[in-house]
């Protein structure tokens, strides 16, 4: 079983609408979203959720009003700006400590140093993940609450049920939507993943962020492969990120025109694939063609073209 | 026209990455700058900044953004994992008679060091990223980075806003989303700015950034970039929703161009200003 990682570095490269377009020419597989935070892979694969399950990114403090002593000691050990001083008392003069809900980590350290154990420390329930059918096959995704933390930590778990999924029912293939950035989700959807597939732009900004990505993965180890997206948009900049690929070993294994049919699809609900075309549709299907022997679940270890990706 | 009295601080967002947040963020500090107030653009997109590209500063600083993470003394330490028993992270555990720090779990959050009662466990600092501050012309710049392999960003985001000057006008450039990243980055706003796209996706992730801003009580402006007379969904969330579209900008391939070589949109293509001019004033209008 081999799973790949679509990730990207910057934002709105495509790498949905590109997992959407593998996951349709692919044979059997399960697909997960690990973009948590703005998942959008359910809008094209309409997902039959089978199974949901809550799931808890961490506590929260919380000042228990009546018994705060106003002593501001949770203010001292707060390394996180998350302690608001409040009037308190029947006539408001007197101080008293709030917790900003949105900004506690949940560390808990204000909570073990209150000497009047005034504050509650409380597990939140911030998110909820699914195991779904698709026309696509076995789908694992999740939602996380608006500013919550431990993104990672649902992202892991994502991963985990999905492997588990495959290996149960003997399927070959796990493919991941990752997010964009750099940060803690994508570090969680890549480690240990079989192969990453960087689908980057040709604008300044996307080479800019493909190197970082592409230093994310080579520094966890995962052999990365480029997908070149709308690569007609600026042909210059393509040839500078296939360099820039090429530098550090990764071979670009498509490149995808730019292609209105990309909003056509997502408005239909459906995936550039199943739109067709001669155009992008074309360009995906070639995509598909030099991804697939690469993760083949075969049992020898994937073989890079090229040298080994390097930071 | 009147400068307002009070400098605003304005959050350039969106659910979805690519709509556009660093095209209008840039664009957008280049017209209030025009105006003649002291602006700064703040890039806290620190895991994949790209502000620098399209303004072009000249650095005058950088700095190293330090995380304070536990050392653990071996000799004074016995072993009693009162620190792994805080820890909520997993970034320090008890092994046999000896303490571990797993220094990539760490959220700096010091706890160890102040509940060992061997007083075993020190803070070190540990670089996670950096901290940029510079001028593009009139344009205060400031940005934060995060080192590859590192996985906070809000450390550095709160770092980087440490370093933006006083009584400016603030457009703070934020990172996709809608967790902590994000939110770290709009705190403190006196208004959003939510980038949105007509398609989909868009609308999906415009929904879950409206409910996060929500929960940070900060008054919102809507913005549809790439607009290709389709945008009736997007429209009627907003009217439903009492959220002001404050722009509708077209899609426009001189406006993707521009961009792939980093150009700003009111310079490649100065007919955008009065648009841009007009973005800014009901952003005014908004926060008033």
């Amino acid at each position: 079983m081999k799973e790949l990682v679509v990730v990207s570095g910057k934002g709105g490269t495509g790498k949905t609408s590109v997992v959407a377009a593998l996951a349709t020419q692919a044979g059997r597989l399960v697909l997960a979203d690990c973009d948590v935070d703005a998942a959008d892979l359910h809008l094209v694969l309409a997902p039959a959720v089978q199974q949901a399950h809550p799931f808890s990114g961490g506590k929260r403090a919380r000042v228990l009003a009546e018994t705060c002593t106003g002593c501001g000691t949770c203010e001292e050990v707060c390394r996180f700006d998350a302690v608001r001083r409040v009037a308190a008392g029947a006539d408001g003069s007197q101080v008293a400590f709030a917790i900003d809900a949105v900004a506690c980590e949940g560390c808990g350290v204000c909570v073990a140093f209150c000497p009047a154990g005034a504050i509650a420390f409380e597990t939140v329930t911030n998110g909820e993940w699914y195991v779904s059918q698709t026309r696509c096959g076995p789908m694992v995704h999740a939602c996380l609450g608006a500013g919550a933390e431990n993104s990672g930590k649902l992202v892991t778990l994502v991963r985990q049920r999905a492997r588990a999924l495959a290996a149960e029912e003997l399927i070959g293939l796990v493919l991941v939507d990752g997010p964009p950035g750099i940060g803690c989700p994508v570090i969680a959807s890549l480690s240990g993943a079989d192969a990453a597939l960087i689908v980057a732009e040709p604008t300044a900004a996307g080479l800019h962020d493909f190197e970082r990505i592409a230093a994310l993965a080579a520094h966890f180890d995962v052999p990365a492969y480029l997908c070149a997206n709308k690569w007609d948009l600026d042909p210059e900049n393509a040839a500078r990120l296939e360099g820039l690929a090429a530098e550090r070993g990764l071979p670009c294994l498509g490149r995808v025109r730019y292609d209105h049919v990309f909003r056509r699809a997502q408005r239909q609900g459906r995936s550039v694939l199943e739109i067709g075309g001669d155009g992008a549709a074309e360009d995906l299907r070639t995509l598909w063609r030099n991804l697939e022997p690469l993760i083949s679940a075969s049992e020898t270890a994937l073989p890079v073209l090229g040298s080994t990706a390097r930071a | 026209m009147q400068t307002r009295a009070a400098p605003l601080t304005v959050a350039v967002a969106s659910g979805k990455g690519g709509t556009g947040k660093t095209t209008v963020a840039t664009s957008l500090a280049m017209v209030a700058a025009g105006t003649g107030r002291p602006v700064c653009f703040f890039d806290a997109d620190v895991e994949a900044p790209n502000g620098h590209l399209f303004l072009e500063p000249e650095i005058a600083r950088e700095g190293p953004v330090r995380l304070l993470v536990p050392e653990v003394d071996a000799d004074r330490c016995n072993g009693c994992g009162r620190c792994a028993e805080l820890c909520q992270y997993g970034a320090i555990i008890a092994v046999g008679r000896r303490a571990i720090v797993l220094a990539d779990l760490c959220h700096g959050c010091g706890g160890c060091a102040l509940v060992c009662p061997e007083r075993a466990i020190r803070d070190r600092p540990r670089p996670i990223g950096t901290v940029v501050e510079g001028r593009a012309d009139t344009l205060a710049f400031v940005s934060g980075r995060l080192d590859i392999g590192q996985a906070l960003a809000p450390p550095v985001i709160r770092a980087a806003r440490r370093r933006l000057p006083r009584n400016t006008t603030v457009i703070v450039d934020a990172p996709p989303g809608t967790s902590c990243p994000a939110v770290h980055a709009v705190r403190g706003a006196d208004v959003v700015v939510l980038v949105t796209e007509p398609t989909p996706f868009g609308l999906h992730d415009l929904e879950l950034a409206v409910d996060m801003v929500r929960l940070l009580e900060i008054p919102i402006g809507v913005v549809v970039n790439r607009a290709d007379g389709d945008s009736a969904d997007v429209e009627r969330y907003c009217r439903d929703q009492a959220l002001p579209v404050l722009a509708s900008l077209p899609e426009d391939r001189r406006v993707a161009e521009a961009c792939a070589r980093a150009r700003l949109t009111v310079e490649a293509l100065p007919e955008y200003g009065p648009a841009y001019l007009e973005l800014w004033q009901r952003i005014e209008e908004l926060a008033a």
